[in-house]
C-alpha cells in the first residue's frame, strides 16, 4: 500500500481550497442579487412580525432570520440565510455579510464583531477531490469481507468451507485469532467481536475473509455454510418474552429507568380530564452516503485503523481491549467522514476490530468496505419505540399529571440502548410544566440487529408519542391546539419532570407564535374547509409540534467524559486545533476555525485543523449529542486562552500580538512544542443524580416548534409536505449557512421518517435493505423548508451557542402526523405514515 | 480476475483519449475509481437509486455504476475531476455540501442543469435533481446553490 505521508492537505480559509476568503469577489461576501434578496427576505421577516403583532402574544425580540420564505408573501421569495446576521464584522476578513454599513446601523449595540468562514472543505468536497476511505490508494492491501449467521438465534454446532474457492488463497479470521477478550467494548461488554459458539442476530459476525480480489472475497463468503443449532427467537418487543425466548437475566431487559415527581396517581384521579393514548414509531436506517469502510495496518508494532468514523476513541478502547494492547500500540485515523446520524458513533468499532484482525494475521493492510445491502443489514438502526400516554388536565386545560410509559427495541446486544432510553425517558414530558409525572421506561432484548444511536437519540420516540397526544387531547378537552400548548409550556421558575429549574430567559411562547404565524395556521385551517369541501381528491391539513431537546451528554454525562482538546502555535505563528471531534458533514471544522479566529482575534486562514489522529489528539470526547460547537467548541476558547497565558499573554491580547508572540517563543524555544490545553468543567449550579433521575438532566435545552402543511391524495393514500416552518431558539447561531443546513438536513431525515422510511423485518433482519425499497426523500418530495432562528445565548456555550444537530429530528414527525390526522380525521399515531398504513387507518375510521 | 478474458476498450475521458484493459464483468465506477485513480465520483447503492456515481456519458449525466465499461467503447466519459472548482462557489456558499459523499453526483447533475436552462420549461429543478439522493441538506441548499447561480427566474421547485 502507498502509504501516505499526509494525505489531506491541511484545510485552512484562503490557502489550499483556492478560495481566498479575502477576495473581494468571495461568494460568501454575496453580490448584489443576494442583498436584493436579502432585502426582499428581512422585509417579509418584519411584514410577519407586524402580523405576529396582531396576535396577543408579545412579538418576539430576538428575531433572526428566516429562509425560503414561502407562505409571507403570494409568491416565494428567495432564499436569504444570511451570515449570521446584522452584526458589524470589521474585524471579520472572511465575513460572509454584505452591506457592511446597512449591518453597522442596524445593529450597532451589538458588542460581538464576530468571524464568519465558509465551509473549510466546501470546495474540496463540491469537486470531488476529498477522499475518503475507499478513495485512499490501495496498492498491496487485501479486501475484507464477513460472513453472517444468516439465524436470528441459536448455538453455533458447524462452520463448513466449501470447495468453491481455493482456500489457501484467503486469510481467514474467527474468534480464536483474536488475542485478547472476544468483547466490543461500550458500556456493557455483551457483544463479541466474532461469534464463537452462538448467534443473537441474523448478521452476526462469525469469519473474516481476505483476498487481493474483491470478487474472490464475494465468492468465498457465498461458499461458507454456518450451521446452527436454531432456538426460539424474541422478535417483538412490545410482548413479553415467553420463556423459551428469555436470554438475558428473567426478563429480556436490558435497562429499565423511572422519573418520578409529585403524585401522579392521585393526580389522575383527581383530574378533570383523563386522556389516554398509545404511539409506536418505526426503526429508521442512517442512509449517510457513504457507506461504512474501514483499513487496518500494523506499522511499528502499532495497530493503524483509519476510517469514516465519529468517534475515535471509542475505536481506541475497542481495539484496546479485545487486542490486549496499551493505548501507546493503537493509532486510530479518521478519515472525512460521509455522513454520520449516530450510525457510525459505535459501530466502527466493531469494524475496526474486524479490519484489525484480519491485518494482523494477514501482516499486510486489510480494507473492509462495506456496499449498501450490508452496511443497512449489519450496522444500528433507529430503536423503535412504543409510548403509553396517561394525562391528567384541570378545567381549564392545564395539565395535572402526566404518566408516560416508554418500550424500547434494543436489539440482540446492549451497545447504546440504556442511554438512549434515558434521553428518551427525560424528553418524554416535552416542554411542558406538570406537577405530577410519572415516566417508566423500558429498553428490551430482542434479536434483532442491535439498535444504536440516531440523531435524536431516543427524543423523537418519545417526543413523537407526546405531540401527537397533544393534538389528541386538545380534541377531547375542545381546546385549539396552540392554546393548550400555549397554556401549558414551561416557564421560568418552573420544574421539568427531572425537577429541573427552567430559567434562561426563553420566551418559549414567542417560539411557538412564531411558527404558527409562519405557517400562518388560522388562515390554513380556513382555507382547508372550503378546499377539502370542494377537492375530490385532495385533502389539506396542517399540525405543529412543540419540542425540546437538551444539548450535550444526558446529566453526569459531561463530568463523566472529561473532554480534553489541545491548540498547538506553530512556529509560523498559526495555530492548530488538536481535537478528536470530527467532522461529517455538520461543520465542525468550519465553526471550531471560527470559534479559535475569533477567539483570538486572527484570521481564518491562520487556524488549521484537520481530521483526528489519536496519536496527536487528546480525547475530547464523542461527536455526539450536539455536543461539539457547545461543549467542545467552549474547550476551543479556553485553550487558546491557555495558549496565551503560555505566551504570558493577558485574555485581551488578540490578532497579530498573538501570532507574533507565538514566533518570537519558537525563536527562543527552537524545536519544542508550543500547546494550550483544556479540560470540561462542569458549569456551575448543574447537578444530577444518576440514582434518582433528578436534577439538570442537561445543562441547556434547545426551544422549537415546527409546523407542517401536507396533502394527501385518497387516490393513491400518498400523503406530502407542501409546506414546512422550523422555529428554534438555540443560543446563539454560529454560523447561519451551516446552522440552516443542519435544521433543513434534520427535517427532511424526519419527514423521511415520518412518511417514506420503513425497515421491513423478517426474522429480527432487515429485508428491504436497499435505497430502492427502503425510501429516502428525493428532492421532489420535499417542500423548501423554512428556518427561523431565535437567539438566546448561552452563557456556557462557545460563543453563546446551544447544540443544534439532533433537534430538528424531533419536530417534523408528530407535527406532520397531527396534520395527516387533521386532514383526513384519522388517528394518526403510528409513523411512518405510509400510503398502506394512511389506507388502513381511512379504512378503520369509515368502517 | 483471469487476464485471458479481459477486453481493450478505448473511450474519450474529460477530454483524452484512453485505452485500457477491463474484465467484462467491471463497471465504469470501479474502472474510474480503482484502475484510473479517478475518485471523486462514489459509490452509493450500487444499482442507480442514489446516483453519488454520476458521470457524463456523451454529456448526458448517467449512474457509472450501471455501465459495464466494455460498453463505452468509442463514447465519451467526463467525471467530476472535470468541472473546475470557480464554477462552483454559489454551490459553496449556499451550502450544498455537507458531508460530501454525495456531492460530486450532485455537482454533475447541477452542472448539466444549468447547461441546459430550456429544461426548466418543463420541470421544477427539483424534479431534476431528484436522482441525486442527499442525506444531509435536504436539498435547500443544493437548489438554492442552483437557482442562485443562474440567470433565469423560474419556478424554484415548490411543492404546491
Amino acid at each position: 500500500m502507498r502509504r501516505i505521508e499526509r494525505d489531506y492537505p491541511i484545510a485552512s480559509v484562503g490557502g489550499d481550497i483556492g478560495l481566498p476568503a479575502d477576495d473581494p469577489e468571495c461568494p460568501a461576501r454575496g453580490n448584489t442579487e443576494r442583498t436584493e434578496f436579502g432585502r426582499v427576505a428581512m422585509g417579509a421577516v418584519l411584514d410577519m412580525l407586524e402580523e405576529a403583532k396582531d396576535l396577543d402574544s408579545p412579538t418576539p425580540r430576538w428575531v433572526q432570520s428566516i429562509g425560503n420564505q414561502r407562505g409571507v408573501g403570494s409568491q416565494p421569495t428567495s432564499t436569504l440565510m444570511h451570515c449570521p446576521d446584522e452584526r458589524p464584522s470589521a474585524r471579520s476578513p472572511s465575513s460572509c455579510k454584505p452591506d457592511a454599513s446597512r449591518r453597522q446601523s442596524k445593529r450597532a449595540d451589538q458588542p460581538a464583531p464576530e468571524v464568519c468562514v465558509q465551509r473549510l472543505e466546501g470546495i474540496s468536497k463540491l469537486t470531488g477531490r476529498e477522499r475518503y476511505v475507499d478513495d485512499l490508494p490501495f496498492d498491496d492491501a487485501l479486501w475484507g469481507m464477513t460472513v453472517r449467521t444468516r439465524v436470528p438465534r441459536g448455538r453455533i454446532r458447524q462452520i463448513k468451507f466449501g470447495s468453491a474457492v481455493d482456500w489457501a488463497e484467503f486469510v481467514v479470521v474467527d474468534h480464536r485469532d483474536i488475542p485478547g477478550p472476544n468483547e466490543v467494548f461500550l458500556i456493557e461488554r455483551d457483544q463479541p467481536v466474532l461469534a464463537a459458539d452462538y448467534t443473537r442476530h441474523m448478521h452476526e459476525p462469525v469469519v473474516l475473509i481476505a483476498h487481493p480480489d474483491r470478487e474472490m472475497c464475494r465468492r468465498a463468503v457465498a461458499d461458507v455454510q454456518i450451521i446452527v443449532d436454531e432456538e426460539p427467537p424474541a422478535l417483538d418487543y412490545r410482548l413479553p418474552a415467553g420463556p423459551e425466548q428469555i436470554q438475558r437475566n428473567n426478563d429480556n431487559l436490558f435497562k429499565v429507568l423511572k422519573i418520578e415527581k409529585g403524585n401522579t396517581e392521585r393526580a389522575l384521579e383527581q383530574a378533570a380530564h383523563v386522556v389516554e393514548g398509545l404511539y409506536e414509531t418505526g426503526a429508521q436506517e442512517h442512509v449517510y452516503i457513504e457507506n461504512q469502510g474501514m483499513i487496518a495496518w500494523v506499522e511499528d508494532g502499532v495497530v493503524v485503523t483509519k476510517g469514516s468514523m465519529q468517534c475515535p476513541y471509542y475505536v481506541v478502547n475497542a481495539l484496546k481491549h479485545a487486542l490486549n494492547r496499551d493505548e501507546s500500540q493503537v493509532r486510530v485515523i479518521q478519515t472525512p467522514t460521509g455522513g454520520g446520524f449516530g450510525g457510525k458513533e459505535d459501530y466502527p468499532s466493531n469494524l475496526a476490530l474486524h479490519a484489525a484482525l484480519l491485518a494482523l494475521k494477514a501482516n499486510r493492510p486489510v480494507k473492509i468496505i462495506y456496499d449498501r445491502p450490508e452496511d443497512m443489514a449489519a450496522t444500528t438502526k433507529r430503536h423503535p419505540a412504543q409510548t403509553r400516554h396517561r394525562t391528567g388536565f384541570d378545567s381549564d386545560g392545564k395539565l395535572v399529571a402526566q404518566h408516560i410509559d416508554v418500550t424500547m427495541d434494543g436489539g440482540a446486544y446492549v451497545t447504546l440502548s440504556p442511554v438512549v432510553l434515558s434521553r428518551g425517558i427525560i424528553h418524554a414530558a416535552g416542554p411542558y410544566a406538570c406537577d405530577n409525572v410519572l415516566i417508566d421506561g423500558r429498553a428490551v432484548l430482542t434479536n434483532a440487529v442491535p439498535f444504536g444511536a440516531f440523531r435524536g437519540f431516543g427524543a423523537p420516540q418519545t417526543l413523537f408519542a407526546l405531540e401527537r397526544h397533544m393534538d389528541v387531547c386538545a380534541a377531547q378537552l375542545g381546546i385549539d391546539p396552540i392554546e393548550l400548548r400555549r397554556i401549558n409550556l414551561i416557564r421560568d421558575g418552573q420544574t421539568t419532570a427531572t425537577g429541573q429549574v427552567i430559567n434562561d430567559g426563553t420566551d418559549r411562547t414567542a417560539v411557538l407564535d412564531q411558527a404558527a404565524q409562519a405557517i400562518r395556521f388560522r388562515e390554513k385551517q380556513r382555507a382547508h374547509e372550503s378546499f377539502n369541501a370542494t377537492e375530490p381528491y385532495l385533502r389539506r391539513g396542517v399540525g405543529l409540534a412543540c419540542f425540546w431537546h437538551g444539548a450535550g451528554f444526558t446529566g453526569s454525562g459531561e463530568v463523566a467524559l472529561k473532554s480534553r482538546l489541545r491548540v498547538q502555535g506553530h512556529a509560523d505563528g498559526r495555530v492548530e486545533i488538536l481535537s478528536s471531534s470530527t467532522e461529517m458533514g455538520q461543520g465542525t471544522w468550519t465553526v471550531f476555525t471560527q470559534i479559535a479566529a475569533e477567539h483570538l482575534g486572527i484570521a481564518p486562514a491562520d487556524i488549521i485543523i484537520t481530521t483526528p489522529d489519536t496519536s496527536r489528539v487528546p480525547n475530547s470526547g464523542p461527536t455526539v449529542a450536539s455536543r461539539t460547537a457547545m461543549v467542545v467548541g467552549r474547550l476551543v476558547e479556553r485553550a487558546c486562552d491557555d495558549l496565551r497565558q503560555s505566551l504570558g499573554l493577558d485574555n485581551a491580547t488578540r490578532g497579530e500580538a498573538v501570532t507574533a508572540a507565538i514566533r518570537a517563543w519558537h525563536n527562543t524555544n527552537a524545536d519544542q512544542s508550543l500547546f494550550g490545553e483544556a479540560q470540561y468543567e462542569k458549569p456551575p449550579g448543574i447537578n444530577w443524580d444518576d440514582d434518582t433521575y433528578e436534577g439538570d438532566a442537561y445543562g441547556t435545552y434547545g426551544w422549537a416548534t415546527y409546523a407542517a402543511e401536507v396533502e394527501i391524495d385518497l387516490r393513491t393514500y400518498t400523503a406530502r409536505v407542501i409546506d414546512f416552518v422550523a422555529v428554534q431558539e438555540i443560543g446563539k447561531v454560529l454560523n447561519n449557512t451551516l446552522a440552516r443546513g443542519q435544521i433543513q438536513g434534520g427535517v427532511a431525515q424526519g419527514i423521511g421518517w415520518a412518511l417514506l422510511e420503513e425497515c421491513k423485518w423478517e426474522l429480527g433482519g432487515m429485508k428491504n435493505c436497499q435505497l430502492t425499497n427502503y425510501i429516502i426523500p428525493t428532492s421532489a418530495d420535499l417542500p423548501p423548508i423554512r428556518v427561523a432562528f431565535l437567539e438566546n445565548a448561552y452563557a456556557h456555550g462557545a460563543q453563546g451557542a446551544k447544540g443544534i444537530g439532533e433537534l430538528p429530528m424531533d419536530g417534523p414527525g408528530p407535527a406532520i402526523a397531527n396534520a395527516i390526522a387533521d386532514a383526513i380525521g384519522v388517528h394518526a399515531n403510528i409513523i411512518p405514515l405510509t400510503p398502506e398504513r394512511i389506507m388502513g387507518m381511512m379504512d378503520q375510521t369509515h368502517a | 480476475m483471469p487476464d485471458s478474458n479481459n477486453i481493450n476498450v478505448e473511450f474519450t475521458l474529460n477530454g483524452n483519449p484512453i485505452s485500457i484493459d477491463v474484465a467484462p464483468r467491471d463497471r465504469l465506477l470501479d474502472t474510474l475509481r480503482y484502475a484510473l485513480d479517478l475518485t471523486g465520483a462514489k459509490e452509493g447503492c450500487g444499482e442507480g437509486e442514489c446516483g453519488a456515481c454520476t458521470v457524463y456519458l456523451d454529456g448526458v449525466p448517467a449512474n457509472s455504476c450501471l455501465i459495464p465499461t466494455y460498453q463505452v467503447s468509442g463514447r465519451a466519459i467526463d467525471t467530476i475531476e472535470s468541472i473546475p472548482a470557480d464554477a462552483l462557489s454559489d454551490m459553496l456558499a449556499s451550502g450544498a455540501t455537507q458531508c460530501g459523499a454525495c456531492t460530486p453526483g450532485v455537482v454533475m447533475t447541477a452542472c448539466w442543469l444549468k447547461r441546459h436552462p430550456e429544461l426548466l420549461k418543463t420541470h421544477t429543478v427539483r424534479e431534476l435533481m431528484a436522482g441525486n439522493l442527499c442525506r444531509c441538506t435536504g436539498y435547500d441548499g443544493i437548489i438554492d446553490g442552483i437557482t442562485d447561480g443562474c440567470q433565469s427566474n423560474y419556478d424554484r421547485g415548490n411543492a404546491s
